[in-house]
């Protein structure tokens, strides 16, 4: 396999508890992966369309005005628990920003 | 051993738009809780973001403010991290290829010009705001957390400086000189106090002379400039203990904790890839070609850097032309007025940068609110010229001009300043005070030349200053070799 994975580490971003058995399983899987876009990668010739963009649109912008939002009981509907307007969810002691 | 401190600054700037950067919810800071929020901003399965055009737009003027090259060319991508106040965790950013790229900022500290690089500036989201609550109401100490979305999605300008700042004073010039263009250019509210704009610093420490850089510690928090100042202050102290105690410096981000003085330790700072930023699938790319920048460079107003120079232009030495220039926008406006109004440029700076500035502070007001115009500080400087008042009592006037007396020449009245230049007037004083000194007048005649300064003064106390003293020195001498 020419690509080594740090799967603990990708499994940590993740957020994932994995089992050592689980993180073999991905790591085969996602070094399969991996493999066939380094075959990609290692195609010559440089690309007709950027991969991310292939439909050659640019300058797309809205206006800037604003529209209406939701309601917020409604949005409110949906969260597993919510309290004086907020979501509620558990403490986070680290900020990601 | 010396150690010098190299600092770089990343600043965020909250556009002011009327709606968000890919939606269109409004921005209005303060609304209730959730109330701005929509399947784009709170990261639901399929919303697709577009563009802003204006938020776009802001982002190259603040480009070509800062002396930046505007790409011709840039993309999104995702910055992918988990927390909860980012939906959709990931948070639209930009990566390889900025709006704007390689700029600069003079900055004055302490009299010298010091010119401060500009890496990059980058269009991106703000998040989500969350407050935890808990005992104490303190981050460690949380048992839950509250989420408002409105702010989610906020067009956000980061402007990131190259590590060209070499101390807390010059951290907190660049951070003031960036505010002060940021807000005239009217692109942002850029309110400390609203988080409008946000500090961060980027310091580390390494042996003077040294080419390499010191491990950098990112630190947060400062909602201040004095904030900033101290906050940097103390991570260069703390540093320079620790290498001097034989420790190392660990790569990691702090927390300033403006009651305590100190930085807290946050989390190991996570690297560039683990973001895993990825271009930005729902987003085409942005074309800035030169008739759009152009465009967009028409629409600047007078930057700090040029209104020196025009200042300059107009006879103002460098110090005041910088002081001027650096003063509220109110300020600038009464000095262009007066000048218009036919005012000498160099009193009205000196007026407008001392004794008004002065007396905004003294009264604690603003100077958006000044009842004083242009025309009125050109009077003002007229009454002095022609001599109606003295240089000393004209401040008075200016008190009372401020404090919406009436014009300066209704104050010099009012407030009875007008000197005394009816010449048989001051005559008589003259005379009373000679018959009342007799000793002065012989000392006078016998040589001593020096005592007309007591003299004069004696004749300013009889006419409450008003006298011009010019005069009285000429009417005394002729009277004493009379």
């Amino acid at each position: 396999m020419p690509v080594e994975i740090d799967i603990a580490h990708v499994a940590r971003l993740a957020r994932l508890k994995l089992d050592d058995q689980d993180l073999e399983t991905y790591r085969e899987q996602l070094g399969v992966i991996l493999d066939h876009a380094a075959k990609v990668q290692s195609l010559e010739g440089e690309p007709q369309v950027e991969s991310a963009h292939p439909l050659g649109l640019e300058n797309v912008y809205r206006e800037d005005k604003k529209r209406p939002s939701l309601d917020r009981d409604e949005v409110l509907s949906q969260a597993p628990e919510a309290r004086d307007g907020y979501f509620v969810v558990p403490p986070a002691l680290e900020s990601g920003e | 051993m010396s150690y010098e401190p190299v600092i770089g600054i990343e600043v965020h700037v909250e556009l002011a738009t009327e709606s968000k950067m890919f939606c269109g919810c409004d921005v209005s800071f303060g609304s209730p809780p959730n109330t701005n929020v929509c399947p784009v901003c709170l990261g639901l399965p399929g919303a697709l973001p577009v563009a802003n055009r204006r938020a776009i737009e802001s982002i190259m003027a603040i480009g070509l403010a800062f002396n930046c090259e505007v790409s011709s060319r840039s993309v999104f991508h995702r910055k992918n991290y988990f927390y909860a106040d980012l939906p959709k965790n990931y948070q639209i950013s930009q990566f390889d290829i900025p709006v704007c790229h390689d700029g600069y900022l003079d900055v004055v500290v302490d009299g010298e010009t010091r010119r401060i690089g500009i890496e990059r500036a980058h269009m991106e989201e703000d998040t989500g705001k969350s407050t935890h609550i808990g005992e104490g109401g303190r981050i460690h100490s949380a048992e839950t957390t509250l989420l408002d979305f409105n702010r989610s999605g906020v067009p956000l300008v980061e402007i990131v400086s190259k590590p060209d700042i070499r101390s807390a004073a010059e951290s907190r010039a660049y951070a003031q000189s960036l505010r002060s263009i940021v807000a005239e250019l009217g692109v942002s509210d850029a309110r400390l106090e609203e988080g409008s704009i946000r500090f961060d610093a980027n310091v580390s420490v390494r042996p003077t002379g040294a080419e390499e850089f010191g491990t950098k510690v990112e630190v947060k928090n400062m909602n201040s400039f004095r904030s900033l100042e101290r906050a940097v202050d103390f991570e260069i102290r703390r540093q320079i203990d620790l290498l001097e105690s034989g420790g190392t410096v660990v790569q990691e981000t702090r927390h300033w904790d403006e009651e305590a003085d100190v930085t807290h330790s946050m989390r190991t700072k996570e690297g560039s890839s683990d973001y895993r930023y990825f271009t930005e699938p729902d987003l085409v790319p942005m074309v800035m070609g030169a008739d759009w920048v152009d465009q967009v460079r028409s629409t600047l107003p007078e930057l700090p850097s040029e209104r020196r120079r025009r200042y300059v232009g107009l006879g103002l030495d460098d110090d005041l032309a910088g002081v001027l220039s650096d003063a509220d926008v109110a300020l600038r406006e009464i000095f262009d007025e007066s000048v218009a109004a036919g005012a000498t440029p160099k009193p009205a700076a000196l007026w407008l940068t001392g004794e008004v500035t002065a007396w905004l502070r003294r009264e604690e007001k603003d100077s958006s609110s000044l009842e004083l115009d242009g025309s009125t500080l050109a009077e003002l400087i007229a009454i002095v010229d022609e001599g109606v008042v003295s240089a000393s009592a004209a401040k008075e006037v200016l008190e009372g001009v401020l404090e919406g007396e009436g014009s300066p020449r209704e104050v010099a009245e009012s407030r009875d300043l007008v000197q005394i230049s009816d010449t048989s007037a001051l005559e008589s004083v003259v005379a009373d005070v000679l018959a009342s000194n007799p000793e002065a007048v012989e000392s006078y005649r016998s040589g001593e030349q020096k005592v007309v300064g007591f003299l004069v003064g004696q004749v300013m106390r009889a006419t409450q200053g008003k006298a011009d003293p010019k005069m009285v020195n000429e009417l005394l001498r002729t009277a004493l070799s009379a």
